[in-house]
C-alpha cells in the first residue's frame, strides 16, 4: 500500500472527472445548524424591541429578561422555584417510571397478568391525564401528593405502551434460540428480555420527560402555592412579562436537560446499536 | 434406552412420527430414523415435504403441533439456525457463553471461538461481523456446549458460494474433533454429499431414501461415484439433472415422464 501513496502527477494536476447528477436531496447537513433558528429568532426579538415594534407590555425587552433573571437569581427566588418544580418533577417521574416499568414487565411476561393490566391501562391511555385533575384534587387535596401523582400518572402510560411494545416485540426466534440453549426463565428475562426491551423503555422515557413536564405546567399552574409555575402566575396578575418570560426559559431549559439526559443514557445503553445508526 | 446386546444404542431414535398442521393432511406421516453416535446424515427433501418440521421435532420446539410418535434424543443437543441468531444485545463472547454455568465459560467460549477461525473477535458486536463470521460464531455456541447431537437446518443457505465452501471444511473438522451426531438439513444435493456419512430423502412424510456414502473422506465433484449419486439424489429429488447428465440417461422413460409434467 505504501508504495502506492507517492503521487506520479503533481497533485494540482490530478484529474477529478466523474458524471454527476442533480442533487435531489436536501445535500450536506449545516453544522449547528439546529441553533441557526433560534439565533434567528432572538435576532428578530431585540430588533423588534430595539425599534419599539414589539410593545414592552406584550413581550419585555431581552435585555430587561437578564435584568430580571439577575435578580431573581440574586434574591434567591429563581432558584427556589427551580428547586421546587425540579424535585416536584423527578418525583412523579420517578414514581411514574418505576410503576409504569413494573406493569409492563408484569404484563410483557405472563398471560394472567397482561389479561389484568393491558385493558384497563388502555382504557386510562384514552382519558387525557389531565382530565383527572378534578378528581385528583378531591381525593388527594391540592398538596404536594396530588401535583406529584398527577405527574407520575400522566408518565407512566408512555412508558407503559412502549415498554410493553418492546418486551412483545422481541423476536419468538431469540426467546426459541434461549429454549434451545437450555437457559433458566431468570436468564432469559436478564439476558434476553430486558435488553430487547430496552429500545422501547428508552422510547417510551422520551416521550414521559415531555410528558412530566407538561403536568408539571399544568399543576403548577392551575394550583400554584411554589414553583415556576407559581411564579408565572404571580407575574401574569401583576403583568410582568418579564418574569413571565424568565419562567418559560427555564421550562425550556429544563425540558431540553432532561431530553439530553435521555438522549445520553441511550447512547450509553444502546452502544449496540450505535454503530449500525451511524 | 434399552442397548442392543454389543451395540452400541442409537443417539436418536424416532419411531412412526406423525406430526401435522391442520386436517387436510399430516407433514410427517410415521416417519422411522435411526442416527448412530457420531454419524453426520444429511437431510434432503422438496420444499415443504417436512425437514424443518422433523428437525423441529428432534429440537423439541414443536410445541403445540398435532402428532404422535416416539423420540429418544440425547440430553445436550445443540441447534444451528439457518440465521445465526446471535442477540444483537450481546457482544460475540458472551453470544457464545449464553446459558453456559460453568467456571471457565469464558475461557471454553474463547477457545470455541478460536476454534471456527474468530479468535481476537470476542468483544465485537454481532452486526460488526460478515455472515460468514456470524454463521460460525453461531457454529462456536453450538459445539461449546459439547453436544451429543448437533441439529442444523440449512445452516449455510444465507451465505456465498466460496463462504460454503470454507464452512463445509471448517464443519468436517469440527465434527472429527467433538464427534457429535449431526443431522443437517439442506437443499444442497453437492453439500450433503461432500459432508455426509449417509444421505436420507424426506417424502411423502416418511424416509424414502436412506443411502451410506462410500466414497472415502477426499470427495471430489470430479469423481465419477459422486456424479452418479448426486444424479440419483437429484432423480429422487424429482429434478432431473440438466447440467452434466450422461447422454444416455434421457433414454429412462421414467426421468422424461418426470421432466415433461
Ligand atoms: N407453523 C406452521 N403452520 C402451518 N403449516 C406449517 C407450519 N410449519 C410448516 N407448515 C407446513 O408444513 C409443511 C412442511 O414444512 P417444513 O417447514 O417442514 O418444510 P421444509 O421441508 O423445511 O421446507 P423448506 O425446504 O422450504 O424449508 C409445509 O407444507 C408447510 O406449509
Ligand atoms: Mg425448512
Amino acid at each position: 500500500m505504501t508504495t502506492l501513496t507517492a503521487p506520479t502527477r503533481p497533485v494540482a494536476a490530478a484529474e477529478d472527472v466523474r458524471p454527476t447528477r442533480r442533487r435531489l436531496g436536501p445535500g450536506e447537513p449545516i453544522r449547528f445548524g439546529g441553533l441557526i433558528g433560534i439565533a434567528a429568532l432572538l435576532g428578530a426579538w431585540v430588533v423588534g424591541s430595539a425599534t419599539g415594534l414589539l410593545d414592552p407590555r406584550t413581550l419585555t425587552e431581552p435585555w430587561t429578561v437578564v435584568e430580571t433573571a439577575g435578580t431573581l437569581v440574586e434574591n434567591g427566588r429563581l432558584q427556589e422555584s427551580l428547586l421546587t418544580s425540579g424535585v416536584r418533577a423527578a418525583l412523579g417521574l420517578g414514581l411514574g417510571v418505576a410503576v409504569g416499568t413494573v406493569l409492563a414487565l408484569v404484563s410483557g411476561l405472563s398471560r394472567i397478568g397482561e389479561s389484568l393490566i393491558d385493558g384497563p391501562i388502555q382504557v386510562k391511555r384514552s382519558i387525557p391525564t389531565l382530565a383527572l385533575i378534578p378528581l385528583l384534587i378531591l381525593w388527594l387535596g391540592i398538596g404536594e401528593p396530588m401535583k406529584i401523582i398527577t405527574i407520575a400518572l400522566a408518565v407512566f402510560v408512555p412508558v407503559y405502551i412502549h415498554t410493553h411494545n418492546g418486551l412483545r416485540t422481541i423476536e419468538g426466534r431469540y426467546a426459541e434460540l434461549a429454549e434451545t440453549l437450555g437457559v433458566t426463565r431468570g436468564e432469559f428475562v436478564r439476558h434476553v428480555v430486558l435488553p430487547g426491551a430496552m429500545p422501547g423503555f428508552l422510547l417510551g422515557m422520551r416521550f414521559a420527560v415531555t410528558s412530566s413536564l407538561l403536568a408539571l405546567v399544568v399543576v403548577e399552574v392551575i394550583n400554584a402555592t411554589s414553583g415556576i409555575g407559581h411564579m408565572i402566575t404571580l407575574a401574569s396578575n401583576y403583568g410582568q412579562t418579564d418574569i413571565i418570560v424568565v419562567g418559560l426559559v427555564v421550562y425550556a431549559l429544563l425540558g431540553v436537560t432532561a431530553d439530553a439526559a435521555v438522549r445520553f443514557i441511550e447512547r450509553k445503553a444502546l452502544s449496540w446499536r450505535r454503530t449500525l445508526a451511524s | 434406552m434399552a442397548s442392543y446386546a454389543g451395540e452400541l444404542s442409537p443417539a436418536v431414535r424416532v419411531r412412526s412420527l406423525h406430526r401435522s398442521f391442520n386436517e387436510a393432511g399430516g407433514v410427517l406421516n410415521g416417519l422411522d430414523l435411526d442416527i448412530a453416535p457420531g454419524e453426520f446424515v444429511a437431510l434432503l427433501g422438496r420444499s415443504g415435504s417436512g425437514k424443518s418440521t422433523l428437525l423441529r421435532a428432534l429440537a423439541g420446539l414443536d410445541r403445540g403441533v398435532a402428532g404422535t410418535g416416539r423420540i429418544e434424543v440425547p440430553d445436550k443437543v445443540s441447534v444451528v439456525f439457518q440465521d445465526s441468531r446471535l442477540l444483537p444485545w450481546k457482544r460475540v463472547l458472551d453470544n457464545v457463553t449464553l446459558g453456559l454455568r460453568s467456571d471457565d465459560a469464558a475461557q471454553r467460549g474463547t477457545q470455541a471461538l478460536a476454534e471456527v477461525g474468530l479468535a481476537g473477535r470476542e468483544r465485537a458486536w454481532p452486526h460488526e461481523l460478515s455472515g460468514g463470521e456470524q454463521q460460525r460464531a453461531s457454529l462456536a455456541r453450538s459445539l461449546v456446549r459439547d453436544p451429543q447431537l448437533l441439529l442444523a437446518d440449512e445452516p449455510f443457505g444465507a451465505l456465498d458460494a466460496l463462504t460454503r465452501i470454507r464452512m463445509h471444511t471448517l464443519l468436517r473438522r469440527l465434527c472429527e474433533v467433538h464427534q457429535p451426531a449431526v443431522l443437517l438439513v439442506t437443499h444442497d444435493v453437492d453439500e450433503a454429499i461432500v459432508l455426509a456419512d449417509r444421505v436420507i430423502v424426506l417424502d411423502g412424510g416418511v424416509v424414502r431414501h436412506d443411502a451410506h456414502i462410500d466414497l472415502g473422506t477426499r470427495r471430489s465433484q470430479a469423481d465419477p461415484a459422486f456424479a452418479r449419486l448426486r444424479a440419483l439424489l437429484l432423480a429422487e429429488l424429482g429434478v432431473e439433472d440438466d447440467h452434466d447428465a450422461a447422454p444416455g440417461r434421457h433414454a429412462d422413460p421414467r426421468l422424461d415422464e418426470r421432466a415433461a409434467s
